[in-house]
């Protein structure tokens, strides 16, 4: 088997033996439940409830604005008890919908509120698609229908499976492709029906032999998918890196995905578009890896949306003395969570406590120029030179070194040893440098 | 449950376990043996003149930089660096001096700790060679008790030092001034005359090697600084049969010294690994043409900071292509 990888990155400790052996459970329902209407890239869902009103499970509270935009619906049937500003995952404040589950709801859906998959059109599928809110389940919570309906002036050639999965510690992509690899398959089989497109791989790091067997024994016999175990190393599960790894091409800098002839989803959310045509309910539950040495009781949950971070810890029997961090998401790009009122939301793949042990010292020593993070940069950045820019706010220069390539990864702050936390830096340039571009197109109008 | 104590910080939240200071004490330690050695060839005056340098620069580092700057060990290095190219019964109080000039005109005037343009170990020596030529090239003979004071350790400033001390030439000096060659075994263990830290070749190969498998150094300066004296004085060895050959140029002189330890500072040299290889490329014919054609027998120092001049314009020409701006290698 050949080795299918990237070149440079990073090999953080993956900590992910803490939950891949643990099959997925499903959480009961808590007493409350917080719907942001943000929960996805894009335009926010518009408001379609009042304070007071009933909802039952499945029930859109938020409409589609757009065609950028999913409706959000409700997760389990209650009473809506406030509309109000809320913590978010992200960081901010979002408008939320608060809903007092109801205790002795039978928890069932209304009949199919999604049509049956066989004989619908391309336009009906991204129609039903959008309508039942699935959005991308790896992180950025992109809306999937968008990537169903590209743009026509590109083909697509290839759809590719990101399975990679490499944050550390997040093992719900991993549970799915071993417990339900049928609904990955059926997922392929509406998007590459969907796109046209005769060819689809898997792309799986190879710490999960598991996975990769499971997806290879339930392969349908009339699709072209293949299974291609990836290297293990960090970013793989970036969307450049994993379409480099799969077809060795390079995505043009500044280009998407399509324009290479390809299109990527997450494994996740191809298991929720087929939970989606065979239940017949929207998008309103998602596996959560709640892990970390600083959580008394890690599990691969089956959440549903907008259940509270506090819920969520208490049911997974808490956090350890020692715990000092709560992010959502992996370690290396997650968001550490200031308040455990924010609710788990779509693109929550996973809620990690961190021991004070395993958090970044507060010591920051100046730049050596040791090299480390040009040497870890999958992007062939020069994260050093842009840290040096960064911090005399030379963003014009840091945008000339290509900081818009720049994804976050943080693979550069994982390897400085002087701890600078360039993501950071790099975060809020980027921000500076689009309000400047901003104030430069209003002055210009 | 009761609500913990929550920190946030921006991601990534977890951090490899490598820090600057672990970096610069296990220098430090690599720094140990070649100490050691200096000691075994030349005795307590070696150890008198490494204290020397060392105990000024780090004096000059707790005055004059930054609050606790001293525990990320930086200074420590450029002190034991600039003490171990030193000659052995080099007169201590130019020793301070020198420390102190290197500490704080090579490295703190320009902001400390990753801001400086040049190696301040070989600032602090270029003054010295400046400022006291006869004392830096008086080279006392290696061996002897190990108790005995070479040279004039204990002249008082401004005053003359002791001429009369038993001293050997360099091997470099000893072929431009005199012709002669130095057998290449002694080269090789040390048994030389010279600074009292560069002469043993082989500990300070391993020294970089430990530190080559630490991942804390990397090996392109130095390789290229190696391979380009190799190569092109071989070439000039084949053409003249008078030049000295690959051999006795890379185990004579500070050169395994510097590209070991001062090609592979990594606050001086390139960032980019091909601006490495450039810079080390440029050191290695630096070092040629100055040994060979200069007026000074030897050029290691010069070489080094000739090239760390150049840091900034090697790192600009050598940027790393962008992921996406390259053509495609494969389809």
């Amino acid at each position: 088997m050949a080795l299918f990888g990237f070149k440079h990155g990073v090999h953080p400790p993956e900590e992910k033996e803490l939950t891949s052996g643990l099959p997925i459970r499903r959480m009961p329902y808590p007493e409350e439940l917080v719907l942001p209407l943000r929960q996805h890239a894009g335009k926010e869902a518009k408001l379609c409830v009042k304070v007071g009103d009933h909802v039952e499970r499945g029930d859109p509270i938020g409409l589609a604005d757009g065609f950028m935009s999913v409706p959000i619906h409700a997760s389990a049937a209650g009473v809506v008890t406030a509309i109000d500003w809320w913590p978010h995952p992200d960081g901010t404040m979002a408008q939320s919908v608060h809903l007092k589950v109801d205790k002795y709801a039978p928890q069932v859906p209304r009949p199919r509120l999604v049509p049956k998959w066989e004989g619908l059109t391309v336009e009906q599928v991204v129609q039903a698609v959008q309508n039942a809110g699935v959005v991308g389940l790896g992180g950025a919570a992109f809306p999937t229908h968008v990537k169903l309906a590209p743009p026509k002036d590109w083909s697509v050639h290839t759809l590719i499976v990101n399975g990679a999965e490499c944050e550390p510690y997040l093992t719900s992509d991993h549970r799915t492709m071993v417990e339900y690899p049928e609904r990955v398959h059926f997922g392929c089989r509406v998007m590459m029906q969907t796109l046209g497109v005769k060819k689809a791989v898997i792309g799986v790091e190879r710490n999960k032999p598991d996975a990769i067997a499971a997806l290879e024994r339930t392969k349908p016999a009339d699709l072209d998918i293949t299974i291609l175990p990836l290297t293990v190393k960090y970013p793989q599960g970036a969307e450049k890196m994993l379409i480099q790894a799969v077809t060795g091409v390079e995505v043009p800098s500044g280009k998407l995905p399509v324009t290479v002839g390809v299109v990527v989803q997450n494994v996740g959310s191809l298991a929720a578009i087929a939970e989606v045509f065979d239940t017949g309910l929207p998008l309103i539950e998602r596996i959560v890896t709640v892990s970390g040495h600083g959580l008394k009781r890690p599990a691969n949950l089956i959440v549903p949306v907008g259940t509270m971070l506090r819920d969520l810890l208490a049911y997974c029997d808490g956090v350890a003395v020692d715990a000092a961090e709560v992010i959502i998401g992996g370690p290396m790009m997650g968001q550490a969570q200031s308040n455990l009122a924010a609710p788990v939301v779509k693109g929550t793949t996973g809620v990690v406590v961190l021991t004070a042990a395993e958090t970044r010292a507060e010591k920051v020593y100046p730049c050596i120029h040791c090299g480390r993070c040009l040497e870890a940069c999958p992007i062939f950045l020069n994260p050093s030179l842009l840290g040096d820019y960064a911090r005399v706010r030379r963003y014009d220069d840091m945008a000339d070194l290509h900081l818009a390539d720049c994804m976050l990864c943080g693979s550069c702050a994982y390897v400085c040893p002087s701890n600078i936390p360039l993501s950071q830096l790099f975060q809020a340039s980027k921000v500076a440098l689009r309000r400047a571009q901003q104030a430069q197109k209003a002055g210009a109008a | 449950m009761t609500a913990p104590k929550l920190i946030v910080t921006a991601s990534p939240h977890i951090k490899s376990l490598d820090s600057t200071p672990q970096i610069m004490w296990t220098v430090v330690l690599s720094l140990i043996p070649v100490v050691l050695s200096a000691v075994f060839f030349f005795g307590i005056s070696a150890l008198l003149v490494i204290a020397a340098a060392t105990l000024s620069a780090l004096l000059t580092e707790r005055l004059l930089g930054r609050p606790g700057s001293l525990s990320d060990g930086s200074a420590l290095i450029t002190g034991l660096l600039l003490g171990l190219s030193l000659p052995p019964g080099f007169p201590l109080w130019m020793a301070c001096v020198g420390g102190a000039f290197g500490i704080g005109f090579g490295k703190l005037v320009w902001g400390g700790l990753g801001q400086n343009a040049f190696n301040p170990a070989l600032v602090g020596r270029a003054f010295l060679q400046a400022s006291f030529p006869v004392a830096i090239t008086t080279w006392p003979k290696a061996g002897g008790p190990f108790f005995a004071l070479k040279g004039d350790l204990f002249a008082w400033p401004f005053l003359h030092p002791n001429p009369d001390t038993v001293t050997a030439a360099t091997p470099l000096g000893l072929l431009k001034f005199e012709g002669k060659g130095t057998p290449l075994v002694d080269l090789v263990l040390g048994t030389t005359g010279g600074s009292v830290g560069e002469t043993a070749s082989l500990v300070i190969i391993a020294c970089g090697l430990f530190l080559l498998w630490k991942g804390y150094l990397n090996y392109r300066a130095p390789l290229a600084i190696l391979l380009s004296v190799a190569v092109l004085s071989t070439i000039l060895h084949a053409i003249d049969a008078t030049k000295p050959d690959a051999a006795f140029m890379l185990f004579s002189g500070g050169l395994m010294l510097g590209a070991v330890f001062m090609a592979t500072d990594m606050v001086t040299v390139p960032v980019t690994n091909l601006g490495r290889w450039v810079f080390g490329i440029g050191v290695g014919l630096l070092v040629v043409v100055i040994r060979v054609w200069g007026g000074l027998p030897e050029g290691v120092m010069y070489a080094i900071l000739f090239m760390n001049a150049l840091t900034p314009f090697i790192n600009r020409a050598t940027q790393p292509a962008v992921f996406g701006t390259r053509t495609r290698a494969t389809t």
